[in-house]
């Protein structure tokens, strides 16, 4: 399905994820399915919690522990591939890297999308972080009902 | 005739590399290139990219430019001509230049052939139309010129530039109708495309542009399913409103100026179609004439600047005159172009290279 | 069709620039080439073919394809897709292949 619409089914998306006991504090999701030549996710951590090693084609690691949930890893991703994500109570929090116009501002409710871009909830944006060491990519918190954590990938405003 | 020790044709990445090892080297250069700015595709390139720190991955496109160009800005030994076509090279090493309509000739002691590769086009019905576009123009367009060449597209070809610039184009406000591949799966980073589709934007494999329809310009196209031999499907024929057509199928190494030198050239498909057989320091059969880039292959922006440095490199040494730090140069940045072609996308370009050897050994 | 606002780009407020079209005043902005200026006023067809008289237009940009070429200032096969905008350009559609008068 990947290979053919662009869109990573169930698997491969829980295989990436971690159980709700993990996700009480904020983790990495590297939806990095594809050897590809890249490496900016584990040279930019600063936890070290990427690893990729030596040849950049392999696919990307996380070291759950050694994950803070930082999202330094989301806006250097060329792929935009990368959310961070926890649970607080009732909802997952997600920081997801935005780069379209027009922006959401804090306490907007938008759309929220799955990977098929199919509108399946209302999400709550709790924060707009568009500092200029992210060169562009915006990162919004966003506040996702816990049963979509597994659906969830973007907004649409 | 103006006289230099290296001449540079191209100031896109690749030939900005090789400029930049070249005056590091103590070589005189003139640096050509046709376009008002230097950087070659790169301007126009907004996403971050790939790779690793030495191609400055997470580095935005047209970023990247300004790091590969300003160090080259105000360098007393390096001469940069822009708005200049070279109309001819001669076997003498003289290279014809039009700028501003005025009439230049250059002679150099070697010349680096960096001049990138085109758009490949497509045959289907009414593919002369206004509005059908290469993909890479509506980038142009767009990135380079903030003009919006039309509401919504249809892109022809999921490849890394047709995925890249699909999505460029919704942030640009273009609506992207579709996008069609003739395989059975997407060409290009599986990233790209799910961008695209969490966007909305239906990606269909097995299709193909059939027709362009309109009366002067693109006012909408005709899709219709392939086979596995790449035939059509008779009866899965449909019709999708639009008002431009972007093309993405392709680049073709630009070879035509080593061809007027009589340079040995092949046919290698994996490597974008005709070019120039170059030997491993990236010299051409024409003795001081050495060419890189996509214009010897076509990769990505990442391999051009390897490519660049190493060419420089082998400049420097063959006119006797290595670049300081040659060994370990040399060394770095062949182990950086091997490791960029060492995962699944990088598989086409070895065997086109291996080909291209073949070639070499037999001419 | 300017683009105003952009995610990544930032596109300034550029000078003007006049020049004509078919004889008619038109506006290019500044760092237009002459094909984008027309773009951006919606014109599609830049020359018509010489045997079938097909509309033609822009294709590649970056002066490979010959696609765009107009008559401009009387001169023939100007390359509008890199050539870049001047005040009072005079700029025609290209009816056959081109003669330098």
């Amino acid at each position: 399905m990947l290979n053919k619409i662009g869109v990573a089914n169930k698997d491969l998306v829980l295989s990436r994820f971690f159980d709700e006991k993990t996700l009480v504090k904020p983790k990495a999701i590297l939806e990095c399915y594809e050897e590809i030549p890249c490496n900016p996710c584990s040279t930019s951590c600063p936890f070290d919690a990427i690893h990729i090693g030596e040849n950049i084609n392999k696919k990307p690691e996380l070291d759950v522990d050694k994950c803070v949930g930082c999202g330094i890893c989301i806006t250097s991703c060329p792929g935009l591939a990368i959310t961070v994500v926890s649970i607080k109570g009732e909802k997952a929090i997600f920081k997801i890297p935005y780069e379209m116009n027009p922006k959401p501002v804090k306490g907007d409710i938008v759309s929220g999308v799955n990977r098929h871009g199919e509108v399946i909830c209302d999400v709550e944006v709790v924060r707009v972080d568009g500092h200029q060491r992210h060169d562009r990519t915006v990162i919004l918190d966003v506040a996702v009902p816990l049963i979509y954590l597994h659906d969830f990938i973007t907004v649409r405003v | 005739m103006i006289q230099t020790d290296v001449l540079v044709i191209g100031g896109g990445p690749s030939g900005l590399c090789a400029a930049q090892l070249l005056i590091e080297s103590g070589f005189k250069v003139i640096l050509v290139d046709r376009s008002p700015v230097l950087g070659g595709q790169l301007v126009k390139q907004t996403h971050k990219f790939f790779g690793s720190k030495e191609q400055h991955a997470k580095t935005r496109g047209f970023d990247i430019a300004n790091l590969l160009i300003d160090p080259l800005l105000n360098h007393p030994d390096l001469e940069i001509w822009t708005g200049a076509t070279v109309l001819g090279l001669y076997p003498d090493l003289v290279a014809t230049i039009n700028q501003n309509e005025q009439y230049h000739k250059i002679q150099a002691q070697a010349i680096v052939v960096a001049s990138g590769a085109s758009e490949k086009f497509l045959a289907f019905e009414n593919n002369d139309l206004p509005g059908v576009y290469g993909a890479g123009a509506v980038q142009t367009l767009m990135n380079q010129y903030g003009v919006r060449p039309a509401d919504k597209i249809v892109m022809v070809g999921s490849g890394n530039i047709g995925l890249i610039v699909s999505y460029q184009c919704l942030q640009a406000g273009i609506q992207v109708q579709a996008i069609v591949e003739a395989a059975p799966q997407i060409g290009g980073y599986k990233v790209h495309a799910s961008k695209l589709a969490r966007l909305g934007v239906p990606i269909y494999t097995q299709k193909t542009v059939k027709k362009a329809i309109g009366k002067d310009k693109v006012e909408a196209c005709e899709i219709v399913s392939l086979d596995d031999q790449f035939k059509e499907i008779p009866g899965t024929s449909e019709v999708i409103e639009t008002d431009g057509i972007c093309i993405s199928v392709g680049l073709s190494p630009s070879y035509q100026l080593l061809d007027m030198i009589d340079a040995k050239l092949g046919y290698v498909p994996e490597l974008g179609g005709t070019i120039p057989l170059i030997d491993d320091n990236y010299m051409t059969s024409v003795n001081h004439v050495f060419a890189c880039g996509d214009g010897v292959g076509i990769e990505e922006a990442s391999a051009a600047m390897m490519e660049g440095y190493l060419t420089g490199l082998a400049v420097a040494r063959h006119l006797n005159q290595p670049h300081p730090e040659n060994e370990q140069l040399m060394k770095q940045y062949t182990n950086a172009l091997n490791t960029l072609r060492e995962g699944p996308f990088g598989y086409k370009t070895n065997v086109g290279i291996e080909k291209m050897k073949e070639l070499i050994r037999r001419a | 069709m300017r683009i105003e606002k952009h995610p990544i780009l930032s596109f300034t407020e550029k000078k003007d620039i006049p020049f004509t079209f078919e004889g008619q005043e038109v506006m290019g902005k500044e760092g237009d080439t002459i094909a984008s200026a027309l773009i951006n006023l919606g014109i599609t067809t830049f020359s018509h073919s010489i045997v079938l008289d097909r509309p033609r237009g822009f294709y590649c940009a970056i002066g490979n394809c010959s696609s765009c070429q107009m008559t401009v200032n009387n001169r023939p096969n100007v390359k509008t897709c890199i050539t870049t905008l001047e005040p009072n350009m005079e700029v025609f559609v290209q009816k056959d292949k081109g003669v330098f008068k």
